[in-house]
Order: structure tokens, then C-alpha cells, then sequence
């Protein structure tokens, strides 16, 4: 038996789904983008300016063509991540403003050699199956960053990226290096390389940018992450279920436009909702609220048969202190229950807003540690138990046994030697190290062992001309140095 | 002054009405404008603004006495014009250009007028131009900047660069608040102060217009 958590009844699902399309329908979605009105319009939307009235046909049929589950694939044409049923698999918290400085333990800005630390690092992180533009690099021009970040995660790590446009420009090359690494259109559509988060605003609104990303993924099935952002007790109603309607209703609006555009394109039924902490005006990422409401928009999105996806396994803490581990073990234990399709979350601080790669070490092992949670308790050859304890009384042990030899490696997690398992003298005898400090050292030996992505160097010389163009159009010469 | 204490009291609940029919009644016993202004109205909110910071109160309970304080103020508003009363001050507030992050830069917009303060709220992805243009006519005394990501901050430098241009650098003090500045990057750019939330922006903002 699967483990499972389960927060909604069927009914109060078919309530708020129906409140939903209620709000969609009657009260209608603001949005700025006058060909996605048009398109909403074309098959029937009642249109108002800005406000588009949704109908119950537009839902129907957008739930109907939207696939119940995807794959992606590496940059090598592996299969990395599988979206379907209650899989669960981990991706980093995204697009950190900060990172958190190994040496001096201070938050700053990153850099382009920050950024490929990070990506060559995940290489190593078993538990977590594709990278994320974890971080905005501060050294390449602005308007570059987002390609930027996508270009060196294409060139220095081969897992999926988990990515996202800050404007309509960007997603033309962003588009283009994806190309250069699968050769087609079709070939990509075909293996899915990236996943493009895309926001609507709360409440009920898309904005121009983020909805012309919606349509321009759908166009070449690139699979998109609706991420809605209801904000409890402030842009949100307060209630866990109030929060859960809006988050249904900016969701069911985005899958329109994905579906009207090209019906049958991949798609998660994500975000990254939070509850308002109304004394120190923030929005945590680490409170319960905001998980609960991550898992039940999780149920609401499986009710669907649509994979989802969270921004959840995370942390408000500014390092890598207890907070960080209870807020992120919490998080990633509930997700991987609820059976959330892809995890955003690992190496986050800072609500959303810093990333540290030794707290992605750390996290590498919770994810571990969930993905044999969510494996359940399984008879192995247990019956009949008479052997076995014939066998362990006779011998006085089991470490032997080929019971014991079959099963250990799948039975029993074992985490990397970040997680404390030694005993007191031994752990003294190591120099009485801190978790940070092992994490430290474990971000020093996977970094010694990162290999050089596998990709032609004709992939790799044609992804560097298409980012070398835009940066001399900006009007930079060069690209940042980057060891 | 047994009513201006009750006005302040009053305020801090949060009563609309109360706050209303005890103002008029000032207003009515003839009492200084100022006086009512300042030790009623204004320090009922400076009861509220601390209980807040202390989170002995929410920031519901703020903005419910916010309103509750313009029910009063809008009394008084006639009388502070006939006796040229200037208000406390004027913020000019918006999200840079490009960006259209706007949750807190509403927030903040909304505790400033809580503390009191006239907000002149341009909305999000506003232009140098139009901050600048803005704060000059209405004769501002904060421009007020708000940006989210690292890809906008730098325009935050072009309003600042353009205020100079103008000549109401140093004149109209700016402040900027989003999560990647930080005081260093307002030093840098020469913006006035960097701002960390709310309270801390109607702090500011009353030190530079020298209330305490
Ligand atoms: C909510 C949110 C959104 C909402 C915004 C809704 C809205 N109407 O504002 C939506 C969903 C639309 C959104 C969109 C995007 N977002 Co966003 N978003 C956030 C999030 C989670 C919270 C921001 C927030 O509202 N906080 C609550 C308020 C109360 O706090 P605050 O904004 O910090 O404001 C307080 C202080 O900073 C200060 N302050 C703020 N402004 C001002 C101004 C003055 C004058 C003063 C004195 C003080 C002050 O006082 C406020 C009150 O305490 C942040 C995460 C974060 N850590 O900030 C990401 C975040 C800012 N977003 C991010 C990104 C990437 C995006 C998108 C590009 C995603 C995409 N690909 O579509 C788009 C951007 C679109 C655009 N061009 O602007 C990144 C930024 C990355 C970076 N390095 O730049 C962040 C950090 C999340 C992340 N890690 O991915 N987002």
C-alpha cells in the first residue's frame, strides 16, 4: 500500500470545483494580452475590455484535451522524470535572488560561476531528478538572465530544467537552445526538456507577458507550470479552502489557454500559494497553512487526472539551522504523501528568495529519505517467517543471511554521509562536525567529481553562438569568465 | 482634553462612527484644528502603529483604525484647507517599469495612509518619467520605489538619475523597498533610504517629513 495524505472529502472537491468555474464564468479573468482575449473570445468567451467570461464548454474541453500525464527527458534523451499518478519526484526552488556564500555564510548576489557550481552539483544530487534556473545571475545584462541561466545549466549539467522567461523576448532563444540540444520541433515536443513556470496574478488575472508564455509553450508542446499564488488573509480569503477556490479557478483559466492554443499540450497543475503572516507582512513558505493548501490543490489537480506540481519542501530560515531542516522535512514528508508529481523546493531559504547548496545537499537526503517513505511496507520474502528465525537463532544473526543481502539496499535508506549516523566518539573523532560543515565538504567532493556534460561540442558551440548574439546585441562583448 | 483621549481610544477600536461623532463634537466645541489633529487623530495611530509592531494587534486591526481615522480626518479636511493645514506629507508610490510585482508596494501604500499620509499610488511597471513627472506636480515630499526582481532593481538608478536631472534630488527624498535591494544598494544608487516592510517605510517617511 502507497502511503497517501488526503485533506479533501469527494464532496467539498466537487464544491470547490464547481465554485471555481463559478468564479471564472461569472465574474470573469482580467487579462492583458489582446491575442489570448481573442483566442478566449473565438470560442466563445464573453468579452468585456479586459475581462473575459469564461464558459462551463471552454472547461470542458480544455480538462478533457489536457493529458493525464509526461515525461521529460535529459539533455541526452534519457528518461529523468516521470509525471504521472502519485510518482513523486524533486526539483530545486527556483530563480533565488540570493545565494547563500559558502565561505562567509552571508546571502549576496550570485554570479555566473556561482550559478555553474550549482548546476554541476546537481549532477550529484541522486534524490532530485531535474535542476531548476535555481538562481539569477547578477553578471550577464538583465534582459539576458533568463536565457543565460538556461544556457549554462544546458551546458554544464544534463538533467531537465525546470525554467521560466521574465519577458515575452526571452522565450524565443530560450526556445532555440532547447532546439540546438534535441534538433526539431518535433523532436522536442516529442521529449520534453524543460518545464516554464508561468504565473498568474492574484487575484484572477493574467498579465501579458505570463500569458503570452502560456501560448508561446503550448505552440511547440513545451510543458508549462501554471504557478498561482493565492496570498491567504490578503489576496486570498483566509480560509484554507477559500485559497483552494481561487487557486482552482486561476488554474482552470491558465489550462485554457494552453488548450484552446494546442489542445493535448503538457501541462502541471501547479503554484506556489502561501499563507499572509499578517505581523511581519511575508509570505511563508515554511507554514503548515501553506503546505496544507499545497497538498489540496494537489487532490484537486489528481480530480482532474492532471499531474501536479508545488512550490513546497522549502524554507523561511536564513541558514542552514533547524528551522530549515523542520520546514523543509515537513514540507517534502507531506508532498511526497499527497503524492505531488514534481517538488519544487530543495536548496531554498529565505521565502523563495535564497538558494544554498549545502542546504541542497542536506535536502538530497530528505528527498531520499520520503522517496522510501512513499514505498510503503511491503511483504519481501517474509512469509513464512519460520525460516528466517530458524535461520537467526541458529546463526545468532542475520547479517549474512541472503535475505538480508536481497533486500538491505532497497529495504533500508542509507544517506550520504551528511546526515550524523556515527557514534559519539567517532563523530568527536571526525572534528565534532556540524551539519553545515559536513554539508560543506560534501559540496567540495561532488564538485572534484563533476564531469563535463556529454553533449557534441556542434550542440554546445551552436548554444554559445545563439547566447553570445543576444549578449553583443545588449551590448556585451563578452560572457562572464566562469571558472 | 478628556475628548481628544476618547477620539484617539476610539480610533484604536476601530469605530468608524464613534470616531466621527466625537470629531464633530471637537469640531463643534470649537477646539484648535491642529489640536484635534495631532492628539486625537494622530495619536490614536501612533498607539495603533506601535501595538502593531509589538504584534500585540494585526494588521487588520491597523487598518480598521486607519479608516476609523479618516472618518475623522475627512471633518477636519475643510477646516485644515481654510486654515492653510498643509498634510503631513505626500508619497508618490509605484512598481518600476518591467516589473509587476505590487502586493507590497500596496501594502506599504496602504500603511502610509494609515499613518496619515496623502499616497499618490502610480500602480505597477511605471516609467522613470512618470514617477519623476508625477512627484513634480503634485509637489511630493517621498517618491516611494518598489521592485521584486534582480532584472528591474536597475531601473530603480534611472528614477534616481532622472530626479537629479529634474533638480528635486534631495528635495523629494526616495525611498525604495523590494525583496532583492538592501540599504548598501540604495547608498549606490543614491535613492534616500532602502526600507524593509511597512512599518519601517511610515518610520522613515516621518522622519523626513520630521514628525516622530
Ligand atoms: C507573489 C509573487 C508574485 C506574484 C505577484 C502578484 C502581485 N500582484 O504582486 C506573481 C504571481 C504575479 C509573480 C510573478 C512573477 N514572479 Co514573483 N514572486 C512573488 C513572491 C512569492 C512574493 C512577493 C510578495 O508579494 N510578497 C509579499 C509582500 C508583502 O512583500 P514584498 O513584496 O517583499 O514587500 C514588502 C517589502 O519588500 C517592502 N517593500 C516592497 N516594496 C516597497 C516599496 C517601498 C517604497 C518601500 C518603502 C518598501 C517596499 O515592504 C513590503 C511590505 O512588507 C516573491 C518571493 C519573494 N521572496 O519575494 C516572488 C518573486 C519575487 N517572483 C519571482 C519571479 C521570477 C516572478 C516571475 C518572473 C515568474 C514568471 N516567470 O512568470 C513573474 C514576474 C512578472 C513580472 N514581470 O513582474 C522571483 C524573482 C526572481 C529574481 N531573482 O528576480 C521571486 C523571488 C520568486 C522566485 N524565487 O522565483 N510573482
Amino acid at each position: 500500500m502507497r502511503p497517501k495524505v488526503e485533506f479533501l472529502t469527494p464532496e467539498l472537491k466537487q464544491r470547490i470545483i464547481s465554485e471555481a468555474r463559478e468564479l471564472i464564468c461569472k465574474l470573469g479573468i482580467e487579462i492583458h494580452n489582446d491575442s489570448v482575449i481573442s483566442l478566449l473570445s473565438d470560442h466563445g468567451a464573453k468579452v468585456e475590455g479586459q475581462r473575459v467570461y469564461y464558459t462551463d464548454d471552454i472547461i470542458d474541453k480544455s480538462l478533457e484535451s489536457t493529458p493525464d500525464s509526461f515525461k521529460l527527458y535529459d539533455s541526452m534523451g534519457k528518461e529523468a522524470v516521470d509525471l504521472s499518478g502519485y510518482k513523486v519526484n524533486y526539483t530545486p526552488g527556483s530563480a533565488a535572488i540570493n545565494i547563500l556564500d559558502s565561505n562567509t555564510g552571508k546571502s549576496r548576489k550570485p554570479t555566473s560561476a556561482d550559478y555553474v557550481r550549482y548546476t554541476q552539483l546537481m549532477t550529484g544530487m541522486r534524490h532530485v531528478a531535474s535542476q531548476s534556473t535555481a538562481m539569477v545571475p547578477v553578471d550577464v545584462h538583465e534582459r539576458i538572465s533568463d536565457s543565460y541561466r538556461l544556457y549554462l545549466s544546458l551546458m554544464f549539467c544534463e538533467k531537465p530544467v525546470v525554467t521560466g522567461t521574465f519577458t515575452i523576448e526571452a522565450f524565443e532563444i530560450m526556445k532555440d537552445l532547447q532546439l540546438a540540444v534535441r534538433g526539431s520541433k518535433e523532436a522536442l515536443a516529442a521529449k520534453p526538456l524543460t518545464v516554464f513556470s508561468c504565473c498568474p496574478t492574484s487575484p484572477l488575472k493574467w498579465s501579458d507577458v505570463t500569458s503570452q508564455n502560456v501560448v508561446d509553450c503550448a505552440r511547440y508542446s513545451i510543458p508549462v507550470e501554471y504557478i498561482s499564488m493565492p496570498l491567504s488573509g490578503f489576496m486570498a480569503p483566509v480560509t484554507l479552502v477559500g485559497s483552494i477556490v481561487q487557486h482552482t479557478a486561476e488554474t482552470l483559466s491558465g489550462l485554457a489557454i494552453t488548450q484552446l492554443t494546442n489542445p493535448g499540450a503538457p501541462v502541471l497543475w501547479g503554484g506556489s500559494p502561501a499563507i499572509f503572516d499578517l505581523r511581519y507582512e511575508t509570505t511563508p513558505m515554511g507554514a503548515i497553512g501553506t503546505m496544507m493548501i499545497d497538498c489540496a490543490y494537489n487532490e484537486i489537480g489528481k480530480h482532474f487526472g492532471i499531474p501536479t506540481q508545488a512550490y513546497i519542501g522549502l524554507s523561511d530560515a536564513k541558514m542552514l539551522d533547524a528551522q530549515a531542516g523542520l520546514e523543509t522535512s515537513m514540507g517534502a514528508t507531506l508532498a511526497a504523501l499527497a503524492g505531488i508529481n514534481n517538488i519544487s523546493g530543495p536548496g531554498m531559504l529565505d521565502f523563495e528568495s535564497c538558494f544554498s547548496l549545502e542546504k541542497l545537499v542536506v535536502d538530497n537526503e530528505i528527498c531520499g529519505m520520503t522517496h522510501r517513505l512513499v514505498r510503503g511496507i511491503e511483504p519481501k520474502n517474509d512469509f513464512p517467517s519460520l525460516p528466517h528465525f530458524e535461520e537467526l537463532l541458529r546463526e545468532g544473526h542475520l547479517l549474512i543471511s541472503d535475505h538480508t543481502r536481497k533486500h538491505v539496499r532497497d529495504e533500508i535508506y542509507f544517506p550520504g554521509p551528511t546526515i550524523d549516523r556515527a557514534n559519539r566518539s567517532r563523530w568527536e573523532e571526525e572534528g565534532s562536525l556540524t551539519i553545515g560543515e559536513r554539508a560543506r565538504s560534501e559540496v567540495t567532493r561532488l564538485l572534484t567529481e563533476a564531469e563535463p556534460v556529454r553533449l557534441s561540442n556542434d550542440v554546445k558551440n551552436e548554444m554559445t553562438r545563439l547566447i553570445t548574439t543576444e549578449a553583443n546585441k545588449l551590448g556585451m562583448d563578452k560572457l562572464p569568465a566562469l571558472e | 482634553m478628556e475628548l481628544l483621549q476618547q477620539i484617539s481610544d476610539q480610533l484604536e477600536k476601530g469605530d468608524t462612527v464613534k470616531v466621527a461623532e466625537l470629531t464633530s463634537q471637537a469640531i463643534e466645541q470649537k477646539l484648535d484644528t491642529r489640536i484635534i489633529l495631532d492628539n486625537g487623530l494622530i495619536a490614536g495611530m501612533a498607539v495603533v502603529g506601535k501595538k502593531f509592531k509589538a504584534h500585540d494587534i494585526f494588521l487588520p486591526d491597523v487598518l480598521l483604525a486607519a479608516r476609523a481615522m479618516y472618518a475623522g480626518l475627512d471633518l477636519l479636511k475643510p477646516l485644515m484647507i481654510e486654515e492653510g493645514i498643509p498634510t503631513i506629507g505626500k508619497v508618490v508610490i509605484g512598481t518600476v517599469q518591467g516589473d509587476l510585482h505590487d502586493i507590497g508596494k500596496n501594502l506599504v501604500g496602504i500603511m502610509l495612509k494609515g499613518a496619515g499620509f496623502e499616497v499618490i499610488d502610480l500602480g505597477n511597471d511605471v516609467t522613470p518619467e512618470k514617477f519623476i513627472d508625477t512627484a513634480i506636480t503634485e509637489q511630493a515630499d517621498v517618491i516611494g520605489l518598489s521592485a521584486l526582481l534582480t532584472t528591474t532593481m536597475p531601473t530603480m538608478k534611472k528614477v534616481v538619475e532622472l530626479a537629479k536631472e529634474r533638480g528635486i534630488h534631495g528635495k523629494t527624498r526616495i525611498i525604495i523597498g523590494g525583496a532583492p535591494l538592501s540599504s548598501e544598494y540604495a547608498g549606490d544608487i543614491g535613492a534616500d533610504a532602502y526600507c524593509f516592510d511597512g512599518i519601517k517605510a511610515v518610520e522613515c517617511v516621518k522622519g523626513f517629513v520630521g514628525i516622530n
